[in-house]
């Protein structure tokens, strides 16, 4: 009961924070957007009893693809 | 095509979208009832075949583990296309690290940001480098220490200079790292065919109590160096956008 209305709440969440990553302008925050709803993905996993996953998603969702961007978006900021 | 036509578009669309989407899951068993043959027959066996107690690392490493050996060398591809693709063209001057360093008076970022940069660096790498290495204790992996690892090296940038982190993590190091990570990962299979045992056949003593850090022969090994070649292969990928950004200039600039 107490596992399932955390699922619940955390696929809430998830949703809205897909939402805000579209919704949000600007590239550097649309990034950190990103990076919560990764932080997001990362607890959803881990409340259906995945936590490799979680760990994989953790680093992958909030740490690699965030800092990727921002160094790419850094360079193209650079060039103008 | 007026915006009021492309909404309608879109509204079929999605609605066929969802219609199949809704289709699908409606279909799937239940949470937990998975009714394939393979996933309670692993239950069953991999503590007992592998003394480990991570089940996912065993599958990961060993019963599938020329699947991820594939998975590392795409990895180890991808850096090296962006190695390639990111290479100093003719006509782009680079200025050397310690140019960049002096030019600024102060590192960039405020005093926090370096504060707690400095402070997550040891905490992060300690981390990193247990991940790596308990992937036949529990839920890890070489993948997850490897990319927390390259983090910490990421902190010593933030919290310092471009310069600093050249200096950490020099080039040949890196690759080096990432060839000794990939290339023992395949080797330690190959060795199980040298050996006359099936390819990542696991062929190390597998430790007296399942769940101990020193069982699980090869799958702990492999972790180990997946976590090596991962570290290494993201402190690349990380030094060399850093790169382009700080160092590189357009020809004639």
């Amino acid at each position: 009961m107490m596992t399932q209305a955390m699922q619940v709440v955390i696929l809430v969440l998830v949703a809205l924070g897909a939402t805000l990553v579209v919704m949000v302008r600007g590239r550097v925050r649309q990034v950190v957007a990103l990076s919560a709803y990764g932080i997001g993905l990362a607890v959803l996993f881990f409340t259906v009893q995945a936590p490799d996953v979680t760990l994989s998603e953790l680093v992958v969702g909030a740490v690699a693809l965030p800092l990727i961007l921002l160094l790419t978006i850094a360079r193209v900021r650079w060039r103008r | 095509m007026t915006p009021a036509q492309r909404r309608a578009i879109f509204l079929i669309a999605m609605a066929g979208l969802a219609a199949f989407v809704i289709w699908g899951i409606s279909g799937l068993p239940g949470f937990g009832r998975y009714p394939g043959p393979y996933g309670p027959a692993i239950l069953k066996v991999a503590e007992g075949q592998t003394n480990a107690t991570g089940i996912v690392s065993a599958v990961n490493f060993e019963y599938r583990g020329i699947d991820t050996v594939g998975e590392e060398f795409i990895l180890f591809t991808a850096v090296v296309g962006m190695t390639v693709v990111l290479r100093k063209l003719r006509g782009e001057p680079e200025r050397p690290a310690i140019e960049e360093a002096r030019e600024r008076a102060q590192p960039a970022g405020g005093a926090g940001v370096r504060a707690a940069a400095l402070a997550f660096t040891g905490p992060t790498a300690l981390i990193g480098w247990w991940l790596a290495t308990h992937a036949q204790t529990g839920p890890s992996g070489g993948f997850q220490g490897g990319v927390v690892l390259a983090t910490a090296f990421l902190l010593v940038y933030l919290g310092g200079e471009f310069l600093t982190f050249q200096r950490l993590s020099p080039v040949d190091m890196t690759d080096a790292a990432e060839a000794i990570g990939a290339g023992g990962f395949a080797a330690v299979g190959v060795t199980a065919l040298v050996l006359g045992l099936p390819y990542m056949d696991n062929y190390l003593p597998l430790g007296k109590a399942p769940g101990a850090v020193s069982s699980s022969g090869t799958i702990a090994l492999i972790s180990f160096l997946v976590g090596i070649g991962v570290a290494a292969a993201f402190i690349q990928i990380a030094g060399e956008l850093l790169e382009q950004t700080m160092l590189v200039r357009e020809g004639g600039g």
